[in-house]
């Protein structure tokens, strides 16, 4: 067990930095079981909005990818 | 680093592949160097053109397949467009329609082993979603002059609110194109990388890589569908903007 302490500080940290896509799951399963619900009552209405779905989703995503982001520049670019 | 994943035994480099190489040689990259990047760019143009220009060369009142997927794709965006922005964004459906194409082609040509996706690189991405930033900001204002303010400024809430309203507008409307071109990029990024660790992981199990190499049979089921719905983001933001641009009043 050697190495130095800013090694381990890096792997902590983008382990740590994993912890945002969690909150990103959450968001988008949010987004798209509400979708779900509110398409199952009115289906009629449902296909109009897919696009408002995939636009909810996407900004749901793009957090867990920053985080993913902040992971990589950790392990790779530190 | 590689000395620390070297002695794991697992041999897993996740990130080799998104690696610049010129095209000939081993020297120097400048701006005008030949690179696999640049290849497979010039790559997903020439796909696009060919697809379209054959499709719609024949104009078959029953089409056949390469009209099909050409008229399939040009209603699809021309339907986003004209959905998202109304009549007067179809103006700029040309543009947003080449956006779309090419996102695609980089994306579905990326998943081609052994090519190089393009589009895994920031700085491609980043450079289609200033295009759109500066573009969008700048019709804003050219077709409504300081009306484009208005954007900021949000009427319907309360008078007290409204300056602090204005601040994270203003802030959100600046992060567009941070979040716009690394939504594309880290997300076909990371689809490749994944599938990369599990092979990584079938070099090493020995018999029982069967299971990582169906993992990546199924990751890259998944991948074929990221590919074509971050197109597909990227285009309908694209149009969210530019309707933005176009009716500015909150």
């Amino acid at each position: 067990m050697e190495g130095n302490i800013a090694e381990m500080g890096q792997f902590i940290g983008a382990g740590l930095a994993c912890i945002g896509m969690g909150g990103a799951g959450i968001g988008v399963g949010t987004v798209a079981g509400n979708f779900l619900s509110g398409a199952l009552r009115n289906p009629a209405a449902a296909g109009a909005q897919t696009a408002t779905l995939f636009i909810g989703i996407a900004f749901a995503e793009a957090l867990g990818i920053f985080s993913f982001l902040v992971a990589l520049l950790l392990m790779f670019a530190v | 680093m590689a000395e620390a994943e070297s002695s794991t035994g697992f041999n897993i480099h996740p990130m080799d592949q998104f690696q610049i190489k010129p095209l000939f040689g081993a020297g120097e990259i400048h701006w005008y160097t030949p690179t696999n990047v640049t290849l497979w760019m010039l790559i997903a143009v020439v796909v696009a053109t060919v697809l379209l220009v054959i499709g719609t060369r024949g104009r078959a009142v029953i089409p056949s397949r390469s009209q099909s997927v050409a008229e399939m794709m040009y209603g699809f965006v021309y339907k986003m467009v004209e959905d998202v922005t109304g009549k007067e964004g179809l103006k700029y459906f040309p543009y947003i329609f080449t956006l779309f194409i090419f996102i695609l082609l980089a994306n579905f040509l990326g998943l081609i082993p052994g090519s190089f996706t393009t589009t895994s690189h920031i700085a491609v991405t980043a450079v289609l979603a200033m295009g759109v930033f500066l573009g969008v900001t700048i019709l804003g204002f050219v077709k409504n002059g300081t009306k484009f303010l208005g954007l900021f400024w949000v009427s319907s809430a309360p008078l007290a609110l409204r300056p602090i309203l204005a601040v994270i507008e203003l802030i959100s409307y600046f992060v567009r194109p941070v979040s716009h071109s690394i939504r594309l990029a880290g997300n076909v990024m990371a689809g490749h990388a994944v599938i990369k660790v599990f092979a990584g992981f079938a070099g090493a199990l020995g018999v029982f890589s069967i299971f990582p190499i169906i993992s990546i049979t199924a990751v890259y089921g998944l991948e074929v569908l990221v590919a074509a719905i971050q197109a597909y983001v990227f285009t309908i933001l694209t149009c969210v903007y530019l309707n933005d641009a176009l009716h500015p009043s909150h």
